[in-house]
């Protein structure tokens, strides 16, 4: 279980990372699907709690095909859609980030402003 | 394991109704989904293959209201109950709460059963999770069978096949037209919420 501290100092890497970069919905959950954090531009609406079970759905199966060919784990995982994309990436061993983003923001730098949370969330759970 | 957020005062449920496959885990839901409409804010999500078969799981949630300040939410998932989708069932297994075993109580599945029965022991083990420790509750489901001339087995002779060493509570069901659906969940998630009361308050 996450302290007080650990929840507030990830909502605001979140917050002022990812949100603050341009990126429309963030979700921060767990492998059985269960949200932790979810943060939104306010800009469209999003029901996490489904989408957080079907993450942990699709995250869970990948990672078994991943095992499939031989490798341990495919730690990043990205769907391209028209007008909205998302992007996935593991956190700890137990934990997933979720990005969603629209055309207004490239994949670079979604990469790069999620590879700078998933540190600063390390440091905040280690 | 349930999550617990002390920060919005937030708990999360799992709790899974497992068994062989055409037994009624969907059915179940699709009741529950359409008695507390009023209560269940967003859609059923139900992934199913073109026969209408459970293909990944269907996820209902629903909010049970505060408990000593925090609000409860019960997540509920069914498994795919067709022999080949074990890696699946397994998946949807990881962090589970609460399971309804849901039987069949024609005669004609009685192996298949047991045989589900024994596999949801082994694949809680890989989760380092002891079935004989885990909150859960029997369903014997379909039996307004009894009433056609399906054979059908007595709950007598599936408590021995079943629930013998278990010993959990038991109820005799007829999801489709919602006969002790209800009933059944109201246990599980009272004994699920008495399991993990030590770590919440």
């Amino acid at each position: 279980m996450y302290d007080t501290k650990q929840l507030n100092a990830i909502d605001n890497a979140i917050l002022q990372r990812l949100i603050g970069a341009g990126i429309d919905h963030v979700i921060f959950m767990d492998l059985s699907g269960n949200a932790i954090a979810k943060h939104s531009n306010g800009k469209t609406d999003l029901d996490a709690t489904s989408f957080a079970a079907l993450a942990a759905g699709n995250f869970a199966a990948v990672d078994a095909m991943a095992r499939l060919v031989g490798e341990s784990e495919f730690s990043l995982l990205f769907h391209k859609g028209e007008k909205l994309s998302i992007h996935f990436s593991k956190v700890t061993e137990d934990t997933l980030l979720i990005s969603m983003f629209g055309k207004n923001i490239s994949l670079g730098l979604v990469r790069l402003k999620v590879a700078e949370t998933i540190e600063e969330m390390n440091r905040v759970l280690s | 394991m349930a999550l617990i957020n002390v920060k919005t005062r937030e708990v999360q449920i799992k709790i899974v109704y497992y068994g062989p496959g055409r037994g009624g885990k969907t059915t179940n839901l699709e009741y529950i989904n359409r008695t507390y409409k009023e209560q269940i804010k967003t859609e059923m999500v139900s992934l199913k293959t073109n026969d209408d078969r459970t293909l990944f799981f269907d996820f209902l949630p629903f909010d049970v209201g505060k408990i000593k300040g925090f609000d409860v939410t019960i997540q509920l998932y069914t498994v795919p109950g067709q022999v080949k989708y074990n890696a699946t069932r397994k998946l949807v297994l990881r962090g589970v709460d609460g399971i309804v075993f849901v039987a069949d109580v024609q005669k004609s599945q009685r192996g298949k059963n047991i045989e589900s029965l024994n596999q949801l022991y082994e694949n809680l083990k890989t989760y380092q999770l002891d079935l004989f420790k885990m909150p859960l509750v029997m369903q014997y489901n379909k039996v307004d069978l009894r009433k056609s001339d399906v054979e059908t087995l007595d709950s007598k002779t599936l408590q021995r096949d079943l629930n013998s060493r278990l010993k959990v509570p038991a109820f005799e069901a007829s999801a489709s037209n919602g006969g002790n659906v209800i009933p059944t969940l109201k246990k599980i998630i009272s004994t699920t919420l008495v399991s993990i009361q030590d770590q919440i308050f």
